[in-house]
Order: C-alpha cells, then sequence, then structure tokens
C-alpha cells in the first residue's frame, strides 16, 4: 500500500490567551505541534503498513518550522516526508490544491489518510477536498478501519447513524479521535527520523506558482471567556452552602 | 443566484430563510435541490417557506452518498450559473461542502454563524481556535459554498399563497469505487443535551460508572436536570452514549445552569459549553482549568461534594 498522510502544524489552541486591550488572540510565541487528530491518522496508516506492507509519506502544507514537526511523525513510522511551503494567505483553496497536486506527483498512491478536522480551525475541509480535486471516493468519519488488498472498509460516525461503507483504491480517509491511541516513537527511532528523507516542494514545483486564494480573512477577534471564578476551598460544608446559596439567588436551580 | 441543499427537510427550512434575504437583497432567486425518488410530492413546501425555485434531480438515488450528491450539485451550479451554495452542516452537509468546492475550484467556509453581503462582498463570520476567536472571511471568487449549523436561522413562516417553479434537473451522478454497506442508528438514550435548561456533566474525576449514580441524584434535586459528560466518559469508557457528549467534535450546549463534576476543563469540552448561563465546576485539582472557566467552583473531592451539595439544595427547597 501506498500510503499518504497528511498532517498539519497547528498551535496549542489550550495555550491561547486573548489581549484585552486589542482583543485580539494571542498567537504568537505559543507552542506548535501536529494536530492531534493527525497523529490519529498517522497511527491508522502504520497498522495498514504493518498488515499489507508497503510505504508511508508525511505530506504538510506549512511553513519552514513544521520540518521539526514532520520529523515527529517519521519518528512515530512514516518513511518519507515532503513540506510544501504554505503560499501568502493560505485558503483551504490553496492547500488542498497542493496536497492534492503533491499526491498526484508522487504517483501510484493507495490510500490519503487525513485526521477529521485539525484541532485549530476544525473546519475539516481538506479531506473532502483532496478526494474532490482528485475526484476519488471518501470515506470520512470513520472510527474503525478494515484494510485488505483490494478495498478498504470503514465504520464511520455520522453522528445520529453510524455508516459502515467501503470503497476501492485509491481513497481518501479521514479518522476521528476514537478509531485509536497513537504510539509513542522510541528513542531508537527518534535518532533513525533524521536520516529519513525529507522533501521541500514550492508551489511552483506543483504548477501552483501564483494560485490565488478563494476565501480571505478580514478579522480576527478574541471572544474572551468573561466568568465570575468564585472558587470556594477548605471548608466543604461551608463551601457547598455558600455554593446552594448562590445558585438559589442567580435563579438556576430548576 | 442562492442553491440551497439540505440532508434533512429542516435544515433546508432554515437555510431558506437566510437565502430569501440573501437574493432578495440582490433581486434574485432562491432555489431548493431535492433527490431522491418521491422528491416531487415535498417541493410545494419549500416554495410555502420561501423557495423560488424547486429542482428536482436524481431520482434513483437513495440514502445520502457525499460523492453522488456532489456530481448532482457540480451540474447543477454549473448549469444555472448559481453563485451561493448554502449546505447544511451536519456531517453529511460537511462532507460534502468541501469535496463539491473542490470540484467547482471554489471557496468554501464550514459552519458560517453570520453570513451578509457588505459592499457587494461576501462576508462570513465563524467560530475558531475553540471558541476562542470568530474569524471573519471574504469570499474572493464566487461560487461560494457556505454550511451553516442547525437553528442559527429560524424558518420563514409558511405562505400557502407563495409561487414557485418545480423543475427536473436532467445531471446524474458518475460511478464512484465506494458503497454503503449498512446503516445503523447510533446507540442512543433519546437524550437532548442541545435543548437542555440544566446540565450536569461528568468527566475522568468519576472512579466508575456506578458512580454516575450520584450525579443523577445531584441531577433529580435539581428537578430532573440532563446528564452530559466529556469525550473521554463517552468515547473511551463508553459509561454514557455520545447523545451527552458535550464538546468541540460532541454536542455544543448553552443551558442556563451548567455543572461540571470531575472535568478537568480541556478547552475541546470547554468549547461546546462556553455560552452557557452559569458554569459551576467541582475538581479536585485546585490547578485544574475548568475553574478559569467556571463562575463558581469548589476545590475537592466529587465524592464527597456532591453528596453534601444535594444535601445543602434539597435543605433550601
Amino acid at each position: 500500500m501506498n500510503i499518504v498522510v497528511c498532517a498539519k502544524q497547528v498551535v496549542d489552541v489550550g495555550e491561547i490567551k486573548v489581549n484585552p486591550s486589542t482583543n485580539k488572540p494571542v498567537l504568537e510565541g505559543i507552542p506548535r505541534k501536529i494536530s492531534d487528530i493527525d497523529k490519529n491518522a498517522m497511527e491508522e496508516a502504520i497498522r495498514i503498513k504493518e498488515k499489507l506492507g508497503g510505504k508511508i509519506t508525511v505530506m504538510t502544507v506549512g511553513p519552514p518550522d513544521a520540518r521539526e514537526r514532520i520529523k515527529e511523525l517519521l519518528a512515530m513510522g512514516a518513511d518519507e516526508g515532503v513540506l510544501i511551503e504554505a503560499p501568502e494567505n493560505a485558503d483551504y483553496h490553496l492547500v488542498s490544491r497542493a496536497l492534492a497536486r503533491g499526491i498526484e506527483k508522487m504517483g501510484d498512491v493507495d490510500i490519503v489518510l487525513c485526521g477529521e478536522a485539525s484541532i485549530d480551525m476544525f473546519s475539516g475541509q481538506v479531506g473532502p477536498r483532496i478526494a474532490g480535486h482528485l475526484r476519488i471516493p471518501q470515506l470520512t468519519y470513520a472510527f474503525r478501519l478494515e484494510a485488505d488488498e483490494g478495498k478498504i472498509r470503514a465504520d464511520r460516525n455520522m453522528g445520529d447513524t453510524m455508516v459502515i461503507s467501503e470503497s476501492t483504491y485509491p481513497v481518501v480517509v479521514t479518522v476521528t479521535k476514537e478509531i485509536n491511541e497513537p504510539r509513542l516513537p522510541s528513542l531508537m527511532q527518534i535518532l533513525g527520523s533524521a536520516n529519513k528523507p525529507l522533501n521541500e516542494w514550492k508551489m511552483g514545483d506543483l504548477g501552483l506558482e501564483g494560485e490565488a486564494p478563494r476565501v480571505t480573512e478580514v478579522d480576527l477577534s478574541g471572544v474572551s471567556m468573561e466568568r465570575k471564578n468564585v472558587i470556594f476551598k477548605d471548608d466543604l460544608d461551608e463551601a457547598v452552602n455558600e455554593l446552594a446559596d448562590r445558585l438559589a439567588k442567580e435563579g438556576v436551580t430548576g | 443566484m442562492v442553491l440551497i441543499y439540505s440532508d434533512t427537510e429542516k435544515g433546508a427550512l432554515e437555510l431558506l430563510s437566510k437565502g430569501r434575504e440573501l437574493a432578495d437583497a440582490a433581486g434574485r432567486k432562491v432555489s431548493v435541490v431535492i433527490t431522491g425518488p418521491d422528491a416531487g410530492s415535498r417541493a410545494k413546501r419549500f416554495i410555502e417557506h420561501g423557495a423560488d425555485r424547486v429542482i428536482l434531480a436524481a431520482p434513483s438515488l437513495e440514502g445520502f452518498k457525499a460523492e453522488e450528491i456532489a456530481d448532482v450539485l457540480e451540474g447543477i451550479v454549473k448549469d444555472e450559473k448559481e453563485d451561493v451554495i448554502l449546505i447544511s452542516s451536519t456531517k453529511n452537509g460537511k462532507e460534502l461542502a468541501p469535496r463539491l468546492a473542490a470540484m467547482l475550484d471554489a471557496g468554501c467556509v464550514t459552519d458560517a454563524t453570520s453570513i451578509d453581503i457588505d459592499s457587494g462582498k461576501l462576508r462570513v463570520e465563524r467560530t475558531v481556535y475553540s471558541g476562542n476567536a470568530v474569524a471573519k472571511e471574504e469570499f474572493a471568487s464566487t461560487p461560494a459554498v457556505i454550511t451553516v449549523p442547525g437553528k442559527a436561522f429560524d424558518p420563514l413562516p409558511p405562505d400557502p399563497s407563495r409561487t414557485g417553479e418545480v423543475i427536473e434537473a436532467a445531471v446524474q451522478p458518475g460511478g464512484h469505487g465506494s458503497r454503503i454497506i449498512e446503516v445503523k442508528k447510533m446507540v442512543s438514550e433519546g437524550v437532548n443535551v442541545e435543548d437542555a435548561e440544566i446540565i450536569v456533566s461528568c468527566g475522568r474525576g468519576f472512579k466508575s460508572s456506578d458512580d454516575l449514580k450520584m450525579l443523577e441524584e445531584l441531577a433529580d434535586t435539581l428537578n430532573g436536570v440532563t446528564l452530559g459528560c466529556s469525550r473521554p466518559i463517552a468515547a473511551d469508557l463508553k459509561w454514557l452514549s455520545d447523545d451527552h457528549w458535550i464538546g468541540l467534535s460532541g454536542h455544543k450546549v448553552k443551558p442556563k445552569l451548567y455543572v461540571a463534576c470531575g472535568i478537568s476543563g480541556q478547552i475541546q469540552h470547554v468549547a461546546g459549553m462556553r455560552d452557557s448561563g452559569i458554569i459551576v465546576a467541582i475538581n479536585k485539582d485546585p490547578d485544574a482549568p475548568i475553574f478559569n472557566s467556571a463562575d463558581y467552583g469548589i476545590v475537592g473531592d466529587l465524592y464527597q461534594v456532591i453528596p453534601k451539595l444535594v444535601e445543602a439544595l434539597k435543605a433550601r427547597k
């Protein structure tokens, strides 16, 4: 199986603070990481490779420092990495166009694995967009996968319903966080990842020089969570009585 | 101008309300696409709720497969030169919209909370960074594909005297290598946390599923409120069904009172309940992030706090 895992470098959303004077979220200086659900996609790719053999390539559209993130996935078990330099004002159109072209450039890809969405933006566009660009089938929101030589079967969480689907190859599969527990690389794997190939492509290499975004961000404003933050500790009896009084006063006790 | 598709009738009626407004501002038309064998019988209802035109397509299609619906919509958008495509933000809609956008080389925004035309530019807002920010985005080209969450807009009142056109589209879906084998109802306890007024919610702080009885007692004391939970309780431990799951990938709730017991307050959980009226947190870890999101908090072992709180609430009845 020739597998591509699409992974995104994101800010650690839990660390974001809103600057009260500008009302903008502060994104500078926040640690970067691989979007959690993309690690589930990576783990699933490793399991498929363990069963059927093949090769795993990690593909990322991002800034130069995303190299370090790709190395984490090489340590986890990917054979090769590709970093596509993110263009200015990259929107979902540009990112997924670049990934789709990258996949075409590689040739003979059987499975494209993505997380259902990235944890920063949670749009869930990239997987279905790649499938749309390549005009191949998509199995979305998979929480269980069974890959065989000729076809792949997915149990999919579609909200009110669970849909069991199968597809021939090539196919795009998006996975949920429930599908598996991503493995931690060993020290040997971390050291070994430095010797694995990590290619860098530019939009121009993919025939996308000057391609324009379809959607641009015109404003980003912070939503501060203002809460009373009245915290009771120490004496529990006093605390529950105080809380019960406050809730009664707020008129929310049913 | 505006084309609407939803996998549920309710969703289509909500989208029609916004679609009508956008089309009226431009003096243009709103069309609804319906697929499947008995589509014609449903057309009138959409016209009464604001559609100028109902497009019946692919009568042979049963159920929902994103690849097929995307083919049908792509054909209609191109033939009819539609500018704005509104799709419900159900799971089906959210796998359909980006696929369709890619096939049309179009922009797409998912989960738009507002949609407006501002000096001729189509602008939308959506929540990003787990609820920490709102992004305002502008489409640089048409067609524009937008998904809209349920209940974002109220359906227009039906007007039985409205007239509209019902047409049949010739476009057919292509063949695809995927197929649906089975559709099952998700395990459900029939709980609707999204409409609940008071929610008592549990997380990892509970040691066993038997202990949820304690939570039910607190719920009873608060007059039969709804039980919620964080991701591990539903997704990993499966003590409660997914209907109880509150968070970014679970349900989004806004009760007047939300009581988080033994929930650490991961941002993905907070994203699902941050619009609640009053938030109460009970957690033994004084540094748990949930306290930053709480109006009132008690630092203590929930196994001691909950029974005492039940007594205190009962004493005030």
